[in-house]
């Protein structure tokens, strides 16, 4: 149903017997949105720009200098940095293909005539609504090794899941999975009702297998959608903080966020953190703008 | 080839009965059409013998082999739908290609290569091959979709109004297209359509399919100059069949309300039409003409140029009557004319049940 948009001011309306007009009335609803995003987003994004190029620090009285582009080099010659960069690679690649993988398969065995289907995926979307804080501290509970229940449920004994440095990062990734697969899972499942119901009777009637249906019909009309919650998720993933933060405190799971905070609020090189922060920013917008391209060579097919 | 029979088949979802005790026998090699109005339960009929929908009751035949628990696959059929189900994103070669693809099917490539390439030639496509569906016609689509069921030998054909959505030019040509496909094939073919004329052009075999319940099965011929009852009568033939209430009194046919009077139908005392007994006299259009010595006198309430013919109907009291009549015939509206008709293709049917006579009998 269309309806029609209200364009013009209502001459008979309260608004207009006060005198205001249609320009009053917008910039009374814009402005302050404009205002805010500035003071809170664009303000500090180009006022972080500049702190980049300089030595700046947040915690002394001393003046900043302005150091050009030392901050980049050093920290893209910093071997620590390029470490905390191959962790993060690690994290995001584990964590959404889990992810992937767990969504897309539930979104699968939910996406048929089953009985209390709408309250099954209600409560499989819980994990997804709960604080990044919360999970972060239950799940610690869960990994716990004397007590935790996951070691008594897989009868691991007192396996280290979070103090063992080969293993943290994977636990915190397990944790990903399991808050973020409903989102992945959510998206799958709207672009797998989208696909026509006629077009697997066809393939049943073409005699296709169901491997041959999935990969060649199922798989393709539901890249696109999918491809949107990959980005999604790698965005958030490249950026994880709290999770990680939370969770444990290894040198193998500082993924870069968490060196970044450290670099930040914890050794005040307010300077160089900018300038990291800004190597990240750039980073994210060129992996993600990968994927647009590829998305939209998916949905051009 | 195959042979299929439905026997007492019953389908109900949930309160609404889409078919109800049908039986349908349909011979190997047969075009058979299955023809009724939106909703008589034509599709369902159809998706039954692919195997996309199980009949509550009833069992499905196919050579003799009762195939309840087959699905679509094992069965064997090709289907062609009204909405085109072509593969998006593919072309149309890959679109033909995909029915021989799959692995259980073993075909050699180039055994798939001279398949498709000739499916497109029969079916002139050759030039689409390598198009992506989303960029055909109507038509076109329609032709790649029935393409992928001729590029298999399936043992039935099975068709969904695969013509409706076409303009009028594209579907006749289709339509004969479709009948030299299944004659040089020689393959069994159910094709369901509301289009009646569809249904006579192509049909070995017509089957009239009203609530659920097959009315009448036979050769368009048949169908069309004995009709079972007032319903198949109505429904098939454009125009229609005229349907006028009346009884038979001392050899002469009399018109009900209007006490017009024609006469006498050849035969009609054989098959139990006595006098007094309510009975509906059917005639077609062309059985009725304008003479002017001619026993009823009528008025032209419209006209209907279609070139050769002209339709005229024709006013008597309250009552409208349509008559073909030659091109050439002049008349105008609220001219006065007389009509007589054919009485050797009057069919009559009872006014309570609306069985013809000759059924009934």
């Amino acid at each position: 149903m269309a309806t029609a948009v209200m364009t013009t001011l209502d001459p008979n309306s309260r608004s207009a017997a006060r005198g205001m007009s249609d320009l009053t009335i917008r910039n009374l609803f814009i402005i302050p949105t404009i205002v805010f995003l500035i003071v809170f987003n664009i303000f500090p994004l180009i006022y972080s720009l500049g702190y980049s190029f300089t030595d700046f620090r947040a915690s002394s009285a001393a003046p900043a200098n302005f150091v050009g582009l030392q901050n980049y080099r050093e920290l893209l010659n910093d071997p620590f940095i390029w470490s905390n960069f191959a962790i993060t690679a690690k994290y995001v690649i584990v964590s959404v293909v889990g992810q992937v993988v767990v969504g897309f398969g539930v979104a699968l065995l939910l996406n048929r005539d089953i009985p209390l289907k709408g309250l099954l995926t209600t409560l499989l979307l819980l994990p997804m609504m709960l604080s990044m804080a919360v999970v972060g501290l239950f799940w610690k509970l869960l990994y716990d090794p004397s007590f935790g229940i996951i070691n008594y449920t897989l009868g691991l004994g007192s396996f280290e899941w979070l103090s063992n440095p080969d293993m943290a990062l994977y636990a915190v990734a397990i944790t990903d999975i399991w808050m973020w697969s409903p989102f992945v899972m959510l998206l799958s499942l709207a672009g797998l009702s989208a696909v026509p119901k006629h077009l697997y009777e066809a393939a049943a009637i073409d005699r296709a297998g169901s491997f041959y249906t999935f990969f060649r019909i199922t798989l393709p009309l539901v890249a696109p959608i999918l491809m949107i919650a990959i980005i999604f998720r790698t965005m958030e993933a490249f950026k994880t903080f709290d999770l990680a933060y939370i969770l444990t405190s290894q040198p193998t799971t500082e993924v870069i966020s968490i060196r970044l905070y450290k670099m930040a609020f914890q050794e005040w090189q307010t300077g160089r953190s900018c300038a990291l922060a800004y190597i990240v920013l750039i980073m994210i917008l060129a992996i993600t703008n990968i994927y647009v391209k590829y998305l939209n060579k998916v949905k051009e097919r | 080839m195959a042979h299929i029979q439905l026997k007492n088949i019953s389908k109900t979802f949930g309160n609404h009965i889409a078919l109800a005790g049908l039986n349908l026998d349909i011979a190997d090699g047969e075009f058979f059409v299955l023809l009724g109005e939106t909703g008589a339960g034509k599709t369902t009929t159809l998706r039954m013998v692919a195997g996309l929908e199980k009949p509550t009751e009833g069992q499905v035949f196919i050579d003799g082999v009762d195939v309840a628990n087959w699905g679509a696959a094992e069965r064997d059929v090709a289907l062609v739908l009204q909405q085109y189900s072509l593969y998006p994103r593919y072309t149309v070669r890959e679109n033909l290609e995909f029915p021989l693809k799959p692995k259980i099917r073993r075909i050699e490539p180039d055994e798939i290569k001279t398949r498709v390439d000739r499916v497109a030639r029969t079916l002139r496509i050759e030039h689409l091959l390598d198009r992506k569906t989303d960029r055909l016609s109507g038509g076109e689509m329609q032709r790649v979709s029935i393409g992928r069921a001729i590029v298999r030998k399936p043992r039935v054909f099975l068709m969904d109004e695969p013509l409706s959505a076409l303009d009028a030019k594209l579907r006749e040509a289709l339509r004969t297209e479709l009948k030299n496909i299944q004659m040089n094939l020689g393959q069994t073919f159910l094709f369901v359509t509301h289009d009646q004329i569809e249904a006579m052009s192509m049909g070995d075999k017509v089957g009239v399919l009203n609530h659920g319940r097959i009315v009448q099965t036979g050769t368009p011929y048949e169908i069309y100059n004995n009709p079972r009852d007032t319903y198949v009568a109505s429904f098939v033939g454009s125009p229609p069949m005229n349907l006028i209430d009346g009884k038979l009194v001392d050899n002469r046919a009399v018109m009900a309300p209007l006490n017009f009077e024609l006469p006498l139908p050849v035969g009609a005392r054989t098959i139990g039409a006595t006098d007094g007994r309510p009975l509906v006299f059917g005639i077609r259009p062309e059985d009725v003409y304008l003479e002017s010595g001619a026993p009823v006198e009528a008025r032209v309430h419209d006209v209907e140029n279609h070139g050769v013919e002209k339709i005229l109907t024709l006013r008597v009291g309250d009552a409208m009557l349509r008559a073909t009549v030659p091109a050439r015939t002049d008349v105008e509206i609220e001219q006065p004319v007389r009509f007589a008709w054919n009485p050797d293709k009057v069919v009559l049917f009872d006014k309570g049940s609306g069985v013809s006579l000759r059924h009934a009998g």
